[in-house]
């Protein structure tokens, strides 16, 4: 492979992982704008979608698309539950208890979803799976080209959601200004609730499209949402664009500096980056932060 | 000399227009209420005074001196205190150390001498506590000394909040809407005690006010604002007759 | 609630509250210093633990309950502390020196992470330090010239104090309680026990002195509530940038004492985990409290060891049985120990968010008014989202 076809390549990983953590500081985005609460579990969730899509594919045998799309729905259902059952109690305590209160969930997750699987990793196959696509002279993953794909299907998707659909509407308003909103007559406890099924129904996504870029996942794979948040912070906190923004930007540094730099450095140059923006541009790219109003 | 003066004040958020070239002066000793319907800008213009928010034009004046570039940090001690709208208070705290840390701006002593508590330390502490033990008992809060904010209603929070502010030793005081929320009991202790830090203590207050009797009872001059102009200026009464505040009030 | 009646404002400004509160603590005291004397050598490992947790949560506790920044970096300063005091034991300089030395690189570097990162709210203070902390542990194992890379650091033994369990036969000065005490190089558990009670003890004073002074009371304003702490005249900056400092410092000098509890350092040994085990102390102990850090970090280790000796019990009990196949899979399961933080995490979060300090002054308060005492009065606010951002 000539350098040009290297570096292509390279830019389709970073590309495709990126997304990935895009979708991630996605789901947590969606809660924060919301509610302030800023979810550390959220890439767990991710985690738990991926060992529910392999209970329902390579468990119960389901068809991959029928799997995929119960397991979306088992994670809206989750996460609706999860914040009815237990975040809702949250509220109003100091932020830090809060993220404290998701880190706490984020390791009930790990320890159950292997128990209740009897499994250490897991494995399915997907459409993409080992496949791959011919352009022009290169040969790119499918796996990888699936995720930028759905990336972008998922996020036209959301668009349409939020700027069409009744309940997308009345979760905007609900996000800019709870008390208002709360007037206005519409339930803004029901809407956290779906945010929260929202986000994870996303976090199952990025589950299930993490499976063929990863070939086996244990239930740590949802550290990588570390990455999620530099994404997030690089793209300016509170920004939907700035989340995939800046998780591809992320995805891209780590996929760059891993082949460039010595072994071992990727992880120090991404969170460098991070700390150079947090330094030189902390509100981000997307600025989306102010103060608060007194 | 200039005690307090607001000149071609302005600020812009994005396209809304908060504060739109207002001008003022406060002369010392005097009661200066600013009225206004919702949203006319007050608050902005309180926030432009303790500097929290950057004019986007004009100046501000106190004690003949330019402030408009002041650090935020600084206005204390420069002698300007103030109160919020909403009741901005350190909740967990007790009323005693909120109303210690409005002795902030007059602390003396380094990071050292506090970590080894020496006895400068401890002698700085018992003076800080004598001048707020005369805040406590100007304003009645002996019985609240050591509950925290938390636990407190809210009619004692706006006046634990006000002791808060006179701890700074402030000469011009800035009150946000100082009777809401208040029952019409409280409220006339508010009357009495603004009228007393001016007419006992000698403190020039500046506040934002809607209940018009407790302007009326305490107010030498009135502003009246409205999207961020000055409508008018005078005494109470001509200003609660102006036919343009009339307006602005009933939303025309 | 017992009656102080006070006469002199100097009574305000005192370390206890009220005689009661400091025979409690001397009662505390003495029992410290004369466990080793009862208890095995396993025990007063444990309780080394016990201790260097308690000041490295203390340190955390300055920034995060009193100050209210929160920080996943701690690990960071703990592993700083803990590097810089065993290289400078290595190459010859005193424990006395090498301890303080490595908690001021912790603080020095607590300080640079903290200014750059002032300007942030609270979720970006709490990000900033996590890259921190993987930052630091990466560094940890590649400048091997220094850290001895994935092979890790030896930790010297100090040379100044021993205090064993059997009698010396050099440099033994005098025995106490079945104690031997000299100035040689045999180093045990005992006499690190002694050494964390020193520290213990000044990182407790250091915190309640900051509380009583202006510049702890410009922390806690700062926590809560930014926009008026600096309308009373609080540089924003300056004290955040002091809290981060003297919170790393804190943290550093019990790094200094972890190193020889563990006495090789790995990079791994200061993971983000210990992050969150020390927040998790602060959280269970009683967020903003000093005494929360210690009540916080005993029931950490308490629980700790009872986790294998649980499962072993339930190994051992109903191993044979066919029934409880899926119970015994469940306590063997991996992750398990930290499921069962992670769970206390939400339950003292939602039920009791004072932790384990707040429920202790519930119950004297309860005993000291029987039969008067209202449940309301620690009752919480009913309280909404309070916004933190400008809409
Ligand atoms: N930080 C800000 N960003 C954007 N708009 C603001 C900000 N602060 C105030 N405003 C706007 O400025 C106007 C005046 O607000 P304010 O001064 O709070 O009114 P009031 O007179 O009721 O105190 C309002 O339209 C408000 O929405
Ligand atoms: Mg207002």
């Amino acid at each position: 492979m000539d350098s040009v076809q290297i570096y292509i390549s390279l830019f389709i990983n970073g590309l495709a992982l990126g997304c990935i953590y895009g979708l991630i500081a996605l789901g947590f985005v969606l809660i924060y704008k919301a509610t302030e609460m800023v979810n550390f579990a959220q890439g767990d969730l991710m985690m738990v979608g991926a060992f529910i899509a392999f209970g329902l594919i390579a468990g119960f045998g389901l068809n991959f698309w029928l799997g995929f799309l119960l397991t979306v729905v088992f994670m809206i259902i989750f996460g609706f539950l999860l914040d009815v059952v237990v975040i809702r109690r949250l509220i109003g305590q100091p932020q830090f208890s809060i993220v404290m209160a998701t880190i706490g969930i984020g390791y009930v997750l790990r320890f159950v979803m292997p128990y209740a699987f009897n499994v250490e990793q897991i494995a399915f196959l997907t459409p993409f799976t080992g496949k791959a696509v011919q352009v022009a002279a290169m040969t790119l993953d499918a796996g990888k080209l699936a995720a930028v794909v759905g990336t972008l299907v998922l996020c036209a998707g959301l668009y349409m959601f939020f700027q069409r659909t009744r309940i997308g509407v009345a979760m905007q308003a609900a996000s800019q200004n709870q008390l208002a909103a709360y007037y206005m007559g519409i339930p803004v406890a029901l809407i956290f609730s779906l945010i929260w099924g929202i986000s994870a129904g996303v976090a199952a996504i990025t589950g299930v499209m993490m499976m063929p870029i990863a070939n086996v996942m244990d239930p740590s794979i949802g550290f990588i949402a570390i990455k999620a948040f530099a994404g997030a912070v690089v793209g300016g906190f509170g920004s939907i664009p700035g989340a995939l923004v800046g998780g591809i930007i992320i995805g891209l540094v780590e996929q760059f500096s891993d082949y460039l730099l010595a072994p071992g450095y990727k992880d120090i140059m991404v969170f460098s980056v991070l700390l150079a923006v947090m330094v030189v541009r902390p509100e981000g790219i997307f600025s989306q932060m102010g103060r608060k109003k007194v | 000399m200039t005690f307090f003066k607001a000149d071609k004040l302005a600020i812009h958020f994005g396209g809304v227009k908060a504060v739109d070239g207002v001008d003022f002066e406060i002369a010392e000793g005097e009661i200066f209420t600013i009225i206004g319907p919702n949203g006319a800008g007050k608050t902005t213009i309180f926030n432009l005074i303790s500097r929290i928010y950057e004019p986007t034009e004009g100046q501000l004046i106190f004690n003949d001196e330019d402030i408009t570039n002041t650090a935020p940090h600084l206005i204390a001690g420069r002698g300007i205190a103030r109160t919020f709208q909403n009741i901005e208070l350190f909740e967990q705290a007790t009323v005693l150390q909120n109303l210690l840390i409005g002795r902030h701006a007059h602390r003396s002593g380094n990071l050292l001498a506090n970590i080894f508590f020496l006895p400068s330390t401890r002698r700085a502490e018992l003076a800080h506590r004598e001048e707020v033990e005369k805040v406590i008992e100007f304003l009645d809060l002996a019985r609240y000394r050591d509950q925290r904010i938390a636990n407190l209603p809210y009619g004692v929070r706006k006046v634990v909040e006000l002791g808060r502010a006179l701890c700074t030793e402030p000469k011009l005081l800035l009150l946000d809407e100082p009777s809401s929320g208040l029952n019409v009991e409280e409220t006339s202790d508010m009357a009495f005690w603004i009228k007393d830090i001016r007419d006992l203590l000698g403190i020039t207050v500046l506040m934002v006010e809607h209940d018009m009797s407790l302007v009326n009872r305490v107010s030498d001059r009135v502003l009246a604002l409205n999207y961020g102009r000055v409508l008018t200026l005078g005494s109470p009464s001509e200003v609660q007759s102006n036919e343009e505040v009339i307006r602005a009030y009933l939303g025309g | 609630m017992r009656f102080v009646f006070k006469t002199r404002y100097e009574q305000d400004l005192r370390l206890w509250r009220h005689k009661g509160d400091l025979i409690g603590y001397g009662i505390f005291l003495a029992a410290l210093l004369a466990l080793p004397m009862f208890a095995g050598v396993y025990y007063v490992g444990e309780a080394n633990l016990w201790l260097i947790y308690s000041i490295a949560a203390m340190g955390l506790m300055i920034a995060v309950g009193f100050t209210g920044m929160a920080s996943l970096g701690h690990s960071a300063f703990l592993g700083i502390g803990a590097y810089t005091h065993a290289y400078l034991l290595q190459n010859g300089v005193p424990f006395v020196f090498s301890l303080p030395l490595g908690g001021l690189l912790a603080g020095a570097i607590g300080v640079a992470v903290g200014f750059p990162t002032l300007r942030m709210h609270g979720i970006y203070l709490a990000i900033a330090t996590l890259a921190v902390a993987l930052i630091t542990q990466e560094i940890m194992s590649k400048w091997s010239s220094v850290t001895g890379g994935f092979d890790g650091l030896p930790v010297a033994a100090p040379d100044f104090l021993s205090i064993q369990s059997e009698a010396m036969y050099q440099g033994e000065w005098f025995s106490v309680g079945g104690l031997h005490v000299g100035w040689t190089e045999l180093w045990s558990p005992v006499s690190l026990y002694y050494i964390c009670i020193v520290v213990l003890v000044l990182a407790a004073l250091i915190a309640r002195n900051l509380l009583r002074s202006p510049t702890g009371r410009a922390f806690v304003a700062i926590r809560d509530s930014e926009i008026s702490a600096q309308s009373m005249g609080i540089h924003l900056a300056y004290y955040k940038t002091t809290a981060f400092g003297i919170s790393a410092f804190v943290t550093g000098l019990a790094g200094g004492l972890f190193a020889h509890q563990i006495s090789h350092l790995a990079p791994d040994a200061f993971n983000i985990f210990i992050s969150i085990e020390l927040l998790l102390i602060c959280v269970v102990g009683g967020i903003g409290t000093i005494q929360g850090a210690v009540l916080g970090a005993a029931f950490l280790i308490m629980l700790r060891s009872f986790i294998p000796i649980m499962r072993d019990e339930v190994t051992a009990g109903a191993g044979g049985v066919e029934m409880l196949g899926g119970l015994v899979r469940f306590v063997n399961s991996p992750g398990l120990e930290a499921a069962i933080f992670g769970a206390l995490l939400v339950v003292f979060i939602i039920f009791e968010p004072m932790g384990l300090y707040g429920r202790w002054l519930k119950v004297k308060t309860y005993f000291d008014l029987f039969p008067l005492y209202k449940k309301s009065t620690f009752a919480r606010q009913k309280s909404y989202v309070k916004t933190e951002r400008l809409r």
